[in-house]
């Protein structure tokens, strides 16, 4: 059981170490550089040379890359280009940010999808079951830039609720920010938790007609008795894995609801630092987006491991 | 009198097509259990027996609906019950345990909780009281050290043991009526025979009353007083089962019983033509028609109801019972099986061992495999030319992982596979050429797996012919039709998809398929075994028919020791990948001499109550074979001392050209027969 879990943490560093590899090469290859970009039209004789001394890019390659490699493990990614700021100082707050609307995404959807889910299971083909089954569909099947720009629309303009659009600093308090992010919430939770409620519905169909379930209410096990002793434990268990890809979903930032509602996360530093050029916030926000999605997989695994008393007995075994 | 224990009136239970007809799977069935009495309930795939076990304890499964009629318990009805009062009754008044006790327990609950479970439910124990009668029951049910098998999880159990658990689990509610439904389906022969001889006990001991639902007559004659006959949803016959399985008085028994091999008889039985009718046939007639050999006009048109014959104690569905009843007894005629082997060797394994351990990484470089104590190990046998070889063992004897290794599908550890005396097979399936490949062609056991189900017939049976010969246009079509005319399937099969076809059908469009290779030797694995016993005997007819017909030599891989009786010329017997006994099989049947071969043959189960099995070893699961000496020490009962846990015992031969591999000396085997 130890070794399997070094085994996978070490299977993880490889995997990010084989990411920074192909951003740095990749950033490396594309014409132009940070210093070019920089300057512009000025990118030439003098200023060029001081630029590239100044930013260390006239030392080789792959020198370049095990000290910028050394830093970004101590959490230092250098300079953004666009600010001159230290990259730290500028992602930071975009962390926080995305880390806010992605909980509060998951708390409330995760919940919803599982009570949904369980209930469209039990009440199968009944009423409740095409009712909810209908909303969900619909949900999962609108994309979220026109969901959310409804919702801008209906609760925003119309109703003036709430505001529309996000438009507070980035470092601001968590209280000023909390109006801002219930709209963004709404629309990335709408089709998440559609999806998995989708998920757990035919899991819990799928293990509702299984032998061990006929049979436990062949012995007499009262029905809800049985649902939350011989069903669940069962049907959520293959759920574990889908709800550890939203998350790392979400917290990635998630790209588009972030540019309708101008949110100041994750997703929309991408998308910034790509059209500015920005290469060595490019650099770093690959790397974490790499471990948030390496780290939040490896723990749905041990966590299906360590519940899954069939996958326990056969690591020990061998 | 109120004996009667469960009332079944009437009942018709059925489903809605797509078309919404009403389809019936149950017509009109009425029964009676009485108080202690054992009843079998028999019939093929898709009779509807378990549907009728299940009404007992007033469950319809989802998709089925109740049409007509009544189960009646304690004078109420269980089909219109709520389910308030129906968990009051199931598990308490009325268990069941289940077919394949792996997928009953639920994965994730402790052996000991779902005991415990019952327990709360049906008994007011206290808590303690309860732990000492989840001890007792797993006693009962004789598993070893029951303290540490209540801590366990139903996958870290054997199939035997997940069986008594379930058994245990029913019994913890004392019920009075205990519904069986294929409880021994799936398990070894040895195993099957321990869990029967234990439900017989628990009959006497308890007083219970048992409802008994399995394809098997064989397990039907060794525990039922009384058995219900079912075909396509209806009482065909019911009576007292001495009566049945010695005089069966309907066609389709009769039928059935003359189409069981059995072991004392060597030789293919008669089989019956054609399959059931599927559920939603329009008939006018009786539902047997077409399969019977005693029908009339009279047969065809108007259905027969069910008679009850007072002097017989007995009820029948049949215009023509009374040509039965003059025949006294079920005269079975076997179809002697020549036999073709010439003395020619097709196929020669040599200390063939075969692992299947992880390879460690120093391994793979050097691509070698290191195992000290491989599943399969020396392994010598010498096929000739024409002749059918089975290779027979419970679960875990390596008889399938030696057929994979033949087919090249696993490559061997050491020792050689040689055909025709100078080809070498001992390689990979990657480096044999498409010739090699040819000469060995494999029939499997499920014929819904094996067949894609996106081809039609035509394009499977087409496949070797393009591949190996080449065949296109004009003549692969005649080839084809060749084909299924050669496994008796008429021309226009040649456009269906295998969900079109029957079990029977399916298995023969892979037969034809092994065969349009041309190949000179092919593999059976369990060929029969996903087949109702009336196609089996017609797909063993045709396997025995082909093989005169081109010469071909069979490796033939069987659980069903009366099947390989059946068909097979010489015998390997296998224990834990080690071979126990090779021989004609004339000899290893009459004369069983290695202490494994009887414990095998002891374990059978003939459809005859006046035939028992013997019930000589323990049914221990070893998970590995043991790292020195022979390997059958673990459940020997005739262990003769130090020499069987050190020395691989030596082959000893008889007069009769069996091979033995045991320390005792060949006569005092020989002796202990008669």
């Amino acid at each position: 059981m130890i070794f399997l879990i070094i085994k996978r943490i070490l299977l993880g560093f490889i995997t990010l170490f084989i990411v920074s590899i192909i951003t740095f090469v990749g950033t490396e290859v594309l014409p132009g550089d940070a210093c070019t970009t920089y300057l512009e039209r000025q990118a030439f004789g003098e200023q060029l040379e001081a630029c590239y001394r100044r930013l260390g890019l006239n030392i080789p390659a792959y020198e370049r890359y095990v000290s910028w490699a050394l830093n970004a493990i101590q959490g230092d990614f250098g300079y953004s280009l666009s600010g001159e700021m230290p990259i730290k100082d500028v992602l930071g707050p975009r962390i926080k940010n995305s880390l806010v609307l992605a909980s509060a995404a998951i708390f409330i959807g995760i919940p919803i999808a599982l009570i949904l889910g369980i209930i469209t299971a039990l009440w199968r083909d009944k009423l409740p079951d095409v009712a909810i089954s209908t909303v969900t569909i619909f949900a999962m099947t609108i994309p979220e830039f026109i969901s959310a720009t409804l919702l801008i629309l209906i609760i925003a303009i119309w109703l003036e609720w709430l505001p529309g659009i996000v438009i507070v600093p980035t470092d601001v308090s968590f209280l000023e920010l909390l109006p801002n992010i219930i709209l963004p919430v709404v629309a990335i939770a709408m089709i998440m938790t559609a999806h998995m409620a989708r998920m757990v519905r035919s899991s819990v169909i799928q293990v509702m007609a299984s032998e061990y379930v006929q049979m436990a209410i062949l012995k007499g096990v009262p029905y809800w008795k049985m649902v939350f002793k011989h069903v669940l434990p069962n049907a959520l268990l293959p759920a574990i894995n889908v709800v550890a890809l939203t998350i790392a979903w979400l917290l990635g930032g998630v790209v588009v609801t972030e540019v309708v509602f101008n949110y100041p996360g994750l997703g929309r530093l991408v998308i910034e630092s790509i059209s500015n050029r920005d290469l060595p916030t490019v650099q770093a926000l690959a790397i974490i987006l790499a471990s948030i999605y390496v780290s939040i997989n490896l723990l749905a695994d041990l966590l299906t491991l360590m519940l899954n008393p069939r996958l326990k007995t056969l690591q020990i075994r061998k | 009198m109120t004996d009667i224990i469960q009332k079944v009136k009437n009942l018709s239970i059925g489903f809605r097509s797509k078309k919404g007809e009403e389809i019936l799977i149950l017509k009109n069935i009425s029964t009676n259990i009485k108080k202690g009495e054992t009843v079998g309930i028999v019939g093929e795939s898709g009779s509807g027996k378990s549907t009728l076990a299940l009404a007992m304890m007033g469950y319809v499964k989802h998709g089925l609906y109740t049409v007509g009629g009544e189960c009646e318990f304690n004078s109420s009805n269980l089909l219109k019950m709520k389910s308030k009062d129906l968990e009051k009754i199931r598990g308490r008044k009325i268990a069941m345990i289940p077919q394949n006790a792996g997928q009953a327990l639920t994965p994730n609950l402790k052996i000991g909780y779902q005991i415990d479970e019952a327990l709360q439910l049906h008994s007011d124990l206290d808590e303690r009281q309860r732990e000492k009668k989840i001890s007792e029951l797993l006693n009962k049910v004789r598993l070893p050290s029951p303290e540490t098998i209540a801590l366990r999880y139903p996958h870290e159990l054997s199939g035997g043991q997940q069986q008594r658990v379930a058994v245990a689990m029913a019994l913890a509610g004392t019920p009075d009526l205990l519904l069986l439904d294929e409880p021994t389906t799936g398990l070894d022969v040895t195993t099957q025979a321990h869990v029967l001889e234990l439900l017989n006990f628990i009959a006497k001991d308890t007083g219970t009353s048992m409802v008994y639902v399995s394809h098997d007559l064989g397990a039907i004659a060794q525990v039922s007083d009384r058995i219900i006959v079912m075909y396509s949803g209806e009482i065909v016959l019911e009576g007292p089962s001495r009566d049945i399985l010695k005089r069966p008085i309907h066609p389709y028994t009769h039928g059935l019983l003359k189409s069981i091999p059995k072991l004392s008889l060597a030789g293919l039985p008669d089989s019956m033509p054609g399959s059931q009718p599927q559920p939603g046939t329009i008939q006018s007639g009786c539902s047997f028609f077409d399969r019977c050999n005693f029908s009339d006009e009279n047969c065809k048109n108007n259905s027969p109801k069910l008679e009850f014959l007072k002097d017989l104690n007995t009820s029948v569905r049949c215009f023509n019972y009374e040509k039965l009843v003059k025949e006294n007894q079920v005269s079975q005629t076997v179809n002697k099986i020549k036999n073709k082997s010439q003395d020619k060797e097709i196929l020669n394994l040599s200390e063939v061992s075969i692992s299947y351990a992880k390879q460690k990484l120093l391994d793979q470089i050097f691509n070698r495999i290191s195992d000290d104590n491989p599943t399969v190990k020396d392994i010598n046998i010498n096929i000739k030319k024409g002749e059918t070889i089975a290779l027979v063992g419970e679960s875990g004897s390596g008889k399938s992982t030696i057929l994979k290794s033949i087919a090249g599908l696993l490559r061997t550890k050491d020792g050689l596979i040689k055909f025709d005396k100078n080809r070498n097979l001992s390689s990979d399936l990657k480096e044999r050429d498409p010739n090699d490949l040819r000469i060995i062609q494999l029939i499997f056991q499920n014929p819904d797996e094996s067949l894609n189900p996106n081809h039609t017939v035509e394009e499977i049976i087409a496949q070797p012919l393009k591949l190996y010969f080449g065949l296109k246009g004009e003549e692969l079509k005649k080839n084809i039709i060749d084909l299924l005319q050669k496994v008796r399937l008429g021309e226009f099969y040649t456009s269906r998809y295998p969900r079109q076809l029957s079990g029977g059908e399916k298995q023969r469009v892979a037969v034809a398929r092994a065969f349009a290779a041309k190949p000179d030797i092919i593999l059976c694995d369990e060929v029969t075994s996903a087949l109702d016993v009336s196609v089996q005997a017609a797909v063993l007819n045709l396997l025995q028919q082909l093989k005169e017909d081109f010469g071909t030599t069979y490796i033939f891989v069987s659980h069903d020791l009366a099947v390989v009786r059946a068909i097979s010329d010489r015998v390997a017997v296998l224990y834990q990948g080690r071979l126990c006994e090779v021989g004609p099989s004339n000899d290893v049947y009459k004369f069983p001499s290695h202490p494994y071969t009887e414990v095998l043959l002891g374990a059978v189960l003939e459809p005859d109550p006046d035939i028992k099995p013997k019930l000589v070893a323990e049914d221990i699961v070893e998970e590995r074979p043991p790292e020195k000496g022979c390997s059958f020490q673990g459940r020997c009962s005739r262990i003769v001392g130090d020499i069987c846990k050190k020395e691989i015992p030596p082959w000893q031969l008889t007069d009769s050209g069996n091979a033995i591999r045991c320390h005792i000396p060949i006569k005092e085997l020989q002796k202990e027969q008669f």
